[in-house]
């Protein structure tokens, strides 16, 4: 019987979450690495045993930590994340010339070919790779060197690489989201990178239909249709039908167009999740009703899910990383919250219930599926 | 035999107890002491001080012989009683909430 595995990175540590393919009990593992800052724990496609875990710490910086049997044992691996050549500077929130520094990796995606080919999204916004499991890391410089980088600034959050996407069609594609720059094409594995913002408008900038200057919350996509991809912006919710060159808003009838979240259901393509979130800066859900919203047509239409989530006096957040889908028929989706909790819905987000609801904030959430 | 006290999550980091010796030879200094201590535990590189300039990752703080060692400069020999291993070299995350 098949399996599935829930990576949870939090603000104190990782945990481990454990079921049969029913997804009604749960063996709770962790937390791992207590009091360190995970965010983000990711297992490789081909190797499910073999999971990667960031750690970041204000004290004591950047770790990297690697499991080699799902999550039993941890060994640290390397930890230097150096940018190629002279950094140069970005824009600081004051508009005035400011240094690239590194500060922590936002974001783990392994290969889908090689368990030790990995990438780490990172703040100040860059792509790295490894090739050797973690151990050493170089950086793609033609992300930052593309000749935006200079006018890239921070949103609230720090100038963070959130989003990595690999496409399994096409070995060479793959896209990554920047808050707050936008999101961006490669066609040849990382070496060169195209801004693809172009419909996304954001009034917070001076020229709102700006080349990069979007604060891009998270993008998804369906594995079987890699040119459509799903965008959650700071404002609207977006959809691109031609691998990014232009996007439209498919917000529809959603109670608030901000979010952090989007994810795409494991076997219907045009199936869309978001968990609408009340901005400006309240960034809790609206009225107190904690609601994943699904979208059966690919955007437009929303219907709210709320069965067994809190629909009175809630006021956590789900934060960018923090929304998964397992490949089980039905579909599994899982998200985590600032409060603590992880919720679950073995049947693809008509009925929910928690997997854990009193762990720390919640900063991110994966799910494997297991023989 | 040099003795060094290791914040909590450094401990865990290189699965060792709160005190570890290592052995040196002269002169002693802060810099001296760090590099032993990340040879010895490679994966403590970059938890102490930054991989690229060598500097003190700010909310760390060193203490031995009820001084604080922080500001002085790191080539400079320590205390002769953290030398000899009477008193051990403290490493000292600094006390914030969250």
């Amino acid at each position: 019987m098949s399996k599935v595995r829930v990576l949870v990175g939090t603000r104190k540590g990782a945990f481990v979450l454990e079921s049969d393919g029913q997804r009604r009990e749960w063996r709770i593992r962790g937390p791992h690495f207590g009091g360190w800052e995970i965010y983000h724990v990711k297992g490789s496609a081909i190797d499910p045993d073999r999971l990667y875990a960031s750690q970041a710490s204000a004290w004591f910086g950047q770790v990297i930590h690697r499991s080699d049997d799902g999550g039993e044992t941890w060994n640290p691996v390397g930890n230097q994340f150096t940018y190629k050549g002279v950094p140069g500077t970005h824009q600081w929130y004051d508009g005035t010339p400011h240094p690239w520094e590194f500060k922590r990796v936002w974001h783990l995606e392994p290969s889908f070919t090689d368990p030790d080919i990995l990438f780490a999204g990172v703040e100040d916004a860059a792509l790295f790779r490894s090739a050797d499991g973690g151990q050493t890391w170089e950086e793609l410089p033609g992300l930052r060197g593309h000749g935006s980088g200079s006018q890239w600034a921070p949103g609230a959050g720090g100038m963070c690489l959130h989003t990595i996407l690999l496409d399994r069609q096409n070995p060479g594609r793959m896209f990554v989201a920047i808050s707050a720059a936008g999101a961006f094409r490669s066609e040849d594995a990382g070496n060169t990178w195209k801004p693809i913002n172009r419909g996304l408008k954001s009034d917070y900038i001076p020229d709102s239909d700006a080349e990069v200057g979007h604060c891009v919350h998270r993008i998804a996509m369906h594995s079987s249709r890699p040119s459509v991809l799903f965008m959650q912006k700071h404002w609207d919710v977006m959809r691109s039908d031609d691998a990014g060159d232009t996007w439209v808003e498919v917000s529809g009838d959603l109670p608030s167009d901000f979010g952090f979240v989007i994810d795409v259901h494991a076997h219907e393509p045009e199936t869309v999740y978001v968990v609408p979130i009340k901005s400006d800066s309240e960034h809790y859900p609206p009225e107190g009703k904690l609601r994943v919203y699904r979208s059966r047509t690919g955007g437009g239409e929303w219907e709210p899910l709320a069965h067994g989530l809190p629909q009175e006096n809630c006021y956590v957040n789900v934060l960018r990383d923090a929304m998964a889908v397992d490949s089980l028929d039905p579909c599994g989706v899982y998200f985590g919250t600032t409060g603590g909790q992880v919720y679950a819905s073995a049947d693809g987000g008509d009925h929910w219930a928690p997997i854990v609801h009193d762990l720390p904030a919640v900063l991110s959430v994966e799910v494997q599926t297991l023989p | 035999m040099i003795r060094v006290i290791l914040p909590s999550h450094l401990r865990m980091l290189a699965s060792t107890d709160a005190e570890v010796k290592l052995t040196l030879d002269a002169p002693v200094t802060l810099n001296a002491v760090l590099e032993a201590l990340e040879r010895v535990y490679p994966m403590l590189r970059g938890t102490i001080r930054d991989h690229g300039t060598g500097a003190r990752r700010p909310l760390l703080r060193f203490y031995a012989c009820q001084e604080d060692l922080t500001f002085q400069s790191p080539d400079a020999p320590l205390p002769e009683a953290v030398i000899s291993g009477v008193e051990p070299l403290r490493i000292i995350g600094a006390i914030a909430g969250g």
